[in-house]
């Protein structure tokens, strides 16, 4: 069957066209092209605002392309599918429900039983150390295991493509490392393929497999970089490495000068 | 070892303990000044009032005076009204107000939920919602009487119409307002759009509505003193409308002080379940 041997991921020549509230087009993405094999993990940076989000609704089927075709496991995207998991870059977990019956969500809204949710849930918790806080609120939980909570949620409905909009970019310098390991840890177990999108490049490069640079809005894939770092890796650690240096300096060549370009956009549109 | 040295460690632990004793104290005193003050002032202006009204510097068959309003109480309690007992007015008053309280915020809320989320609805009967919301819908009590008669289906019909709005209102807000992110956070978990509606949007519509039932149980309480007033066979707004018809202003009074202890034991039963359905709101943004 093809939908075994296909990418986890493909988008060909996609566009994403918007209608602004004051009447005119906003184009966030246009002719993309983009694989993502099986188990990859992709990390996608390109200037602030320039559309990376946007390619990520389309592969969630939140959104669908105004133009050209979005494949996920070789199949196009109708709608929001069961292969898919998001987390998001807010604070997206349900106030009202405690940390154990935000993390069962995600099962018992695709009909799981609930004896088997809860210990699906429980186990979860436990891998992102969150057991002992199963019946807080998360008004009561700190930034970062709000976070933990909304990786387990996710995680618990065992997602063939995980897909980050800049995850962890609201917490602090630590926490975010520290987060970043633990990602990698629980991606280990799972053969999930991930698009992880971020600003930060040194993020992405420690995260990451495949670099791909964006350009200034509208995006389009810039550029690819393969990251050769062996595996496992600590986000801290690999930081010092010399061979991340020179990835660094080399995709920043390529992504600096987008950031100059969407600088000075914004200056001219401020001037 | 002098004696100076081994009482200088003690000083040393008392100090902090202390403190927090003082501070605790002045919290405590200043608590028995707000309450004396608030029983000062109540004391004073209902005090004010009788001397006034015996001195004759104001009319007491008018402005009657805080003892026969008390008297009037009293004779309700002990021998009834002319209507029956007190009691069987406050129920029949209640009845009234609750019945068509629960009518109008059941109304309400699947109303408001229901064009919050389907936006072709909405856009329909958008305007409709408006023009209705604009007739001063007290006046339509009498109406009520006419189609309904004297017993309680009129009153509850103005009830009904007087809490409708608010909470339909609110329950609309609620809804058009929920995080879009949570909404786009339960799809990806799998959650159906029925789903969405009753685990998303209608939890998070909560506090919206919950702050329309406060003041919508006032409104509640207004349609059926008015639909009494109007024409009815029981009930506190026939006493007030007897009492009127009789020039006795103290038992206008009565009424209306019994109206307000009634509205505050049904605020404060309110207030406590609101307490219980929010537990899980961080404490600092309840009121």
């Amino acid at each position: 069957m093809s939908a075994d041997t296909s990418p986890a991921i493909e988008l060909w020549g996609a566009s994403k066209t918007f209608r602004t509230p004051s009447g005119g087009l906003h184009t966030a993405v246009r002719d993309l092209d983009l694989t993502v094999g099986r188990g990859e993990f992709v990390a996608v940076v390109g200037p602030t605002g320039c559309g990376k989000s946007t390619t990520l609704t389309l592969v969630s089927g939140l959104e669908e392309p105004t133009e050209g075709e979005v494949l996920v496991a070789g199949e196009p995207v109708r709608g929001v599918g069961d292969k898919v998991g998001f987390v998001f870059q807010q604070d997206a977990t349900f106030p009202w429900r405690t940390v154990l019956s935000n993390v069962m969500a995600g099962p018992r809204f695709r009909g799981v039983p609930k004896a088997e949710a809860k210990r699906k849930a429980r186990d979860w918790l436990a891998r992102v150390g969150l057991e002992a806080f199963e019946d807080r609120y998360p008004h009561q939980l700190s930034g970062g295991q709000r976070k933990r909570v909304a990786l387990a949620a996710t995680f618990v409905n065992d997602p063939e493509i995980l897909l980050m909009d800049e995850p962890f970019s609201a917490l602090d310098v630590q926490t975010r490392a520290l987060m970043s390991d633990e990602l990698l840890e629980l991606w280990a177990g799972t053969h999930s393929s991930v698009v992880f999108v971020t600003h930060d490049l040194e993020e992405s490069i420690a995260l990451a497999d495949k670099v791909v640079v964006m350009t200034a809005g509208p995006a389009t894939v810039k550029e690819v970089f393969t990251i050769d770092l062996p595996r496992p890796r600590k986000v801290e650690a690999v930081r010092l490495e010399p061979r991340f240096i020179e990835i660094y300096r080399e995709i920043w060549e390529s992504l600096g000068e987008e950031v100059r370009i969407t600088r000075e956009r914004s200056a001219a549109h401020v001037a | 070892m002098s004696p100076e040295l081994l009482s200088a460690p003690v000083a040393e632990a008392a100090k902090a303990p202390d403190r927090a004793h003082s501070r605790a104290r002045a919290a405590r005193r200043r608590k028995v000044l707000i309450n004396v003050a608030r029983a000062l002032l109540l004391v004073g202006c209902l005090g004010l009032w009788e001397v006034l009204s015996r001195a004759k510097v104001i009319d007491p068959f008018n402005f009657s005076m805080p003892s026969q309003i008390w008297d009037q109480i009293y004779t309700w309690v002990t021998h009834g009204t002319a209507l029956g007992s007190l009691g069987e007015q406050i129920w029949y008053t209640l009845y009234e107000a609750l019945l068509g309280w629960v009518l109008g915020v059941v109304t309400g809320v699947v109303l408001g939920i229901a064009l919050g989320r389907i936006t072709l609805l909405a856009d329909v009967l958008g305007p409709y919602i408006k023009v209705l919301n604009s007739i001063p819908r007290i006046v339509l009590a009498p109406i009520f009487v006419i189609w309904f008669g004297l017993g309680p289906a009129s009153k509850v019909a103005s009830a009904v119409v007087l809490v409708f709005f608010p909470v339909f209102f609110n329950a609309f807000q609620g809804a058009r307002e929920v995080d879009r992110n949570l909404v786009s956070n339960a799809r990806m978990l799998g959650a159906s759009d029925r789903r969405v509606t009753l685990q998303v949007v209608i939890p998070s519509a909560t506090s919206w509505i919950f702050t329309s039932l406060h003041v919508s149980f006032g409104f509640a309480l207004i349609g059926a003193i008015v639909g009494e007033y109007i024409g009815a066979t029981k009930g506190i707004g026939l006493l007030v409308a007897q009492s009127q018809g009789t020039f006795n202003a103290a038992g206008v009074y009565a009424a209306m002080v019994i109206l307000a202890v009634v509205a505050l034991l049904a605020e404060g039963l309110l207030t406590f379940a609101e307490r219980r359905i929010f537990r899980w709101k961080p404490a600092d943004s309840e009121h």
